[in-house]
């Protein structure tokens, strides 16, 4: 990958810049108009070629940025910025996938264990009578007959529960994918603002030559507290900061202190 | 007693249903954003409406605001369901009248406190 060079010639520029200046005050004692003009056009035109040189240098910066994203070395052969977003996609498709079969799993596992608690329940009450000598001869011989169909309903829908158990451990293997997806798409984003700074850097060059000045406009000044807008920010991944709270029982406090 | 719950994503709205249905609640029907989700409300006779916050095309914040605007609806109990969790975004959420605020991830039985706290006061 292109190491972004940052103008090596900077101070070649400044020292010719302040030879030429002491030149021009030597031609202006000196009082010779042509020869003061002349000492002008050469400050100019070390001016227009040094900020050339600079224009140059940001342009092809930032075509081997360009170019350093798209073939994108950090990532698969075939990445580049398009590919982190179709990764990202396919992030939100595995995630997707695996809470649908998460849930379908559990779903048909719940009126299985409800077959088995109500069977029980029901086979409690009539053993209780049992025990209690409540129970008629035929009463008996349906509740043997009940505690037979119950053993092994039991057993099939334990081995089915099972099973769905560790379908539902089988269906956690996202996080491994996903994760590695992730990592992959943060170190290029990390890459993308490293070339960034590089042409920050470069773009400063050329605006030191030419003195431009951008002014306040460029710093991320806070908005006064009264423009705050409230809009949705998604989850806030560090609870500590000043302003967020940590869990449910301090969005109860704050509610209880507005009068809920 | 119908309820509409209105998330972006199916798994939550999935998962919050089958939270609605453990508590008793079968009478759900959903919708994915509450520029989707409005109309509903103003067309069916829902009795509660439960909500995330940060959706595309209406916010949930917004949906609220409309809720609170609508002389048919203005006294429909809101449950706010969503991962925003600034102090300044729960005091805007309780300033344009949300009845009760759950952070994501949440629990069944925070969910469960907090729909029972909204009937005890809607009908106390």
């Amino acid at each position: 990958m292109a190491e972004l060079q940052i103008d090596p010639q900077a101070p070649s520029f400044q020292q010719e810049m302040k030879d030429l200046a002491e030149d021009l005050l030597t031609k202006i004692d000196g009082g010779d108009l042509g020869k003061i003009v002349g000492v002008v056009n050469n400050i100019n035109g070390v001016r227009d070629r040094t900020l050339y040189d600079e224009i140059g240098k940001l342009t092809r910066g930032l075509h081997n940025a360009i170019k350093d994203i798209k073939t994108g070395d950090e990532l698969s052969e075939e990445s580049g910025m398009g590919q982190a977003s179709d990764k990202l996609a396919y992030v939100i498709e595995m995630t997707d996938k695996a809470a649908n079969r998460t849930m379908d799993l559990a779903e048909e596992g719940m009126p299985l264990n409800t077959e088995i608690f109500e069977g029980a329940v029901d086979l409690q009450e009539q053993w209780q009578k049992f025990l209690r000598k409540e129970l008629k001869p035929n009463e008996f011989r349906d509740l043997t007959k009940k505690i037979d169909s119950y053993l092994s309903k039991t057993q099939v829908n334990s081995k089915k529960i099972s099973s769905k158990l560790s379908d539902i451990l089988m269906a956690q293997d996202f996080q491994d994918l996903t994760g590695q997806v992730i990592q992959r798409v943060t170190k290029l984003v990390a890459e993308v603002e490293d070339r960034l700074v590089d042409l920050v850097a470069m773009a400063g060059e050329v605006d030191r030559i030419t003195g431009i000045s951008h002014g306040e406009s460029y710093k991320n000044e806070p908005q006064p507290e009264d423009d705050k807008k409230i809009v949705a920010e998604g989850p806030q991944i560090d609870t500590s900061l000043e302003g967020v709270v940590d869990g449910q029982d301090d969005v109860d406090d704050l509610l209880s202190s507005l009068g809920f | 007693m119908k309820i509409l719950v209105v998330d972006d994503f199916s798994t939550m709205r999935r998962i919050v249903k089958n939270l609605l249905r453990d508590l008793g609640f079968t009478n759900t029907q959903e919708a994915d954003d509450g520029l989707t989700a409005l109309p509903m409300l103003q067309n069916g006779d829902f009795d509660f409406l439960v909500t995330d916050w940060n959706m595309p095309g209406m916010t949930g914040l917004d949906l609220l605001k409309h809720v609170r605007a609508d002389d048919k609806l203005k006294t429909l109990p809101v449950l706010m369901v969503t991962a925003e969790a600034k102090r300044d975004q729960i005091v805007a959420a309780a300033q344009a009248g949300v009845n009760g605020y759950v952070v994501k991830p949440f629990t069944a039985a925070v969910l469960k406190e907090k729909i029972d706290k909204i009937f005890e006061r809607v009908d106390g």
